[in-house]
């Protein structure tokens, strides 16, 4: 499996090199947030906003009244706990296209539970005009502006940085609304999301292997969350969904899929997989992802409740697989 | 363009005039609704008709003289959303613009419209009914609105954007803000102020109605913010001190030629100039609803006092 430095880094300067309007505002996290190249390339577009986020919210709103497209960087958590007031009035009320790119998502730091965005889905999935983005490889990462671009609205985009994994070819874009079908089947439907993804994709091999039939979706969009393929995915899954992702289970893509479910009268079992109602601690993302079981194997655990059985799949099973980039097989014609 | 309202010979006669009148009819105001942000009108009527006959460059209203129903929120599918910055006059490069910060104003901004002409007087007698835009506290769809900023703080962050991005296309029009002073009690504002000095965005002019008071009672009380001037100097603001009921000592520092810094304008008001009957209420003055049929009588007599000087 690839493995890619800084991939947002070069994207949004390439991305951005043809439009103008697009301005960069950073709240004193610059090198943090992988808008450093920016900065050297455009310096006349990038806008050092100091530590001050309320401001840098309200300000990008009056941004983009005057027709500019303001990105806004900084780590998840200080945009959505700190500035929530100004995001819903000075942003998402009057549906104003500011873009939100929120680094280090739910346990993808070391920094604690100040420092872990394990709400934020919930949190700004409840604002109207809200359109909400997760990236869980690189080719999601260098295809979500495009899919920002074409929202008219606010977007709050779950950004990774750093060293990512490409996940799914490169060919083979993020789409609005559309998750990625990484597995066919039909005993469970498997909804995961951001970095979910990859520990999920080393389980499903691992699982059928064993002859389990999976429906593997990469969910990138959380709020619009009216994607028939979601619902397909569901209808068919004899022994019930599970839903895998790095945030808490209240609100997030779980609560989406309950929705759902409930909505269309689908009644199976749902399992939730996510930070189970608590705040994290500053840890390391292995150990944390093993200590709130979002992980391959806390995967693996719950196929095996749902399916009253003991499949024998051992740590060694899942560090032995080996990932490529995929397709996904979401049918064309589906869009 | 030939429309821009040029200040005339006798302005500060039209202006004081003006004032007197937003007084008046925010008075009778809330004595028909037994209701009413009075003292605010009194506080501002000079700060706001100023800014409507002399400061501010506006080109003539493009709104309805009788504000139309609320369009619904704004959304991605709402095509027939409109703001109340039209009653403003068109957007244009050379031309100002004008933001409301803490839009509990909304009263006597309406009736500031009203009274320079840009909506009728009819157009008032919708104020806080269900399903008008002449909304008690006032929104971007409110006449002579362009943002939503009732969450108080928020306005002036969103005019330093938009005074940046007017830099940026390189428009000469000024950003004009009106505030209270219980604003500055609030962490956005000084951020805001923070940005509009390391950014030198002195294409804005902020207008703080320094009347020295808040919901709660006199703000000495409540959360002093004094000495606001020095702590606005230390923010790298460019600051003057003036009478807020003294129309020619508010004109004048809009003359000044711009020098990199935010200009602030501290006018400090009584909240019951105009209107001494007021007085009887402190310390509260923040909301007139008048306690008994006696209370609202003795309003009654002094507003012909009024009209009869």
């Amino acid at each position: 499996m690839e493995i890619l430095s800084r991939v947002h880094a070069r994207n949004l300067v390439a991305w951005a090199a043809d439009k103008p309007e697009v301005l960069v505002l950073s709240a004193d996290l610059t090198s943090s947030t992988e808008i450093d190249l920016f900065r050297d390339t455009y310096p006349d577009r990038f806008f050092s906003m100091g530590m001050a986020e309320q401001n840098m919210m309200s300000f990008a709103g009056g941004l983009a009244r005057e027709g500019f497209l303001p990105f806004v960087h900084t780590f998840a958590v200080f945009i959505y706990r700190r500035a929530l007031d100004q995001i819903s009035m000075s942003i998402a009320y009057p549906n104003m296209p500011v873009r939100m790119f929120g680094f280090l998502p739910g346990i993808t730091t070391p920094g604690g539970a100040t420092h872990q965005a394990t709400d934020d889905i919930a949190i700004l999935r409840a604002l109207p005009n809200m359109t909400i983005l997760e990236t869980g490889d690189a080719t999601d990462v260098e295809s979500v502006l495009d899919v920002a671009h074409a929202v008219n609205g606010p977007v709050y985009v779950r950004t990774l940085r750093g060293e990512i994994p490409r996940l799914f070819d490169k060919n083979d874009p993020m789409r609005f609304n559309r998750a990625r079908v990484l597995s066919e089947g039909s005993d469970i439907a498997l909804l995961s999301s951001g970095i979910c993804t990859e520990e999920a994709m080393r389980a499903t091999k691992a699982l059928a292997a064993r002859g389990v039939s999976i429906q593997h979706l990469h969910v990138t969009t959380l709020k619009p969350f009216t994607d028939p393929t979601v619902l397909e995915a569901v209808a068919k899954a004899r022994y019930g969904v599970i839903t895998m992702e790095n945030h808490t289970i209240i609100g997030g893509l779980g609560t989406a899929v309950a929705e759902v479910m409930a909505e269309h009268g689908l009644g199976k079992r749902l399992v939730r997989i996510g930070l189970k109602d608590t705040y994290a601690h500053g840890a390391s993302r292995s150990y944390l992802m093993r200590e709130y079981g979002l992980d391959a194997i806390a995967l693996v655990h719950e196929v095996e409740k749902l399916l009253g059985t003991r499949l024998n799949i051992t740590e060694d099973d899942l560090a032995a697989v080996r990932l490529e980039a995929v397709h996904s097989s979401a049918k064309a014609e589906a869009l | 363009m030939n429309s821009v309202t040029t200040a005339q010979p006798g302005w500060q006669d039209q202006a004081r005039a003006i004032a007197r009148r937003i007084r008046l009819r925010v008075m009778e105001h809330t004595i028909t609704n037994n209701g009413g942000y009075l003292s605010q009108a009194c506080s501002a009527a000079e700060i706001l008709a100023t800014l409507y006959t002399k400061i501010m460059k506006l080109g003539p209203s493009e709104a309805p003289m009788i504000p139309p129903p609320f369009p619904g929120v704004p959304s991605a599918t709402n095509t027939d959303y409109f703001t109340g910055v039209a009653y403003n006059g068109p957007k244009a490069p050379e031309l100002d613009r004008f933001f409301i910060s803490p839009v509990h104003y909304a009263l006597v901004l309406y009736t500031t419209l009203v009274e320079v002409g840009r909506m009728a007087p009819e157009g008032l007698a919708q104020f806080n009914r269900d399903g008008s835009t002449v909304e008690m506290i006032g929104a971007e769809h409110s006449p002579g609105h362009e943002l939503t900023a009732g969450s108080l703080g928020q306005c002036l962050s969103q005019a330093a954007g938009i005074a940046l991005a007017r830099k940026l296309k390189k428009e000469t029009g000024r950003v004009w803000v009106f505030m209270s002073d219980g604003e500055f009690q609030s962490g956005q504002t000084w951020e805001a102020m923070q940005v509009l000095s390391f950014h030198q965005l002195d294409n804005v002019g902020i207008y703080v109605d320094v009347n020295m008071q808040q919901c709660d009672g006199a703000m000495a009380d409540v959360m002093n913010i004094e000495p606001l001037d020095m702590k606005l100097e230390a923010f790298g603001a460019r600051v003057v001190k003036v009478d807020g009921h003294d129309v020619e000592a508010l004109a004048a520092p809009a003359e000044l030629a711009p020098d990199g810094r935010p200009l602030v304008v501290l006018a400090y008001t009584n909240p019951a100039q105009g209107i001494p009957i007021l007085e009887e209420r402190r310390p509260k003055l923040h909301y007139v609803r008048f306690k008994s049929e006696d209370e609202r009588n003795r309003y009654r007599a002094a507003l012909a006092d009024m009209l009869g000087e």
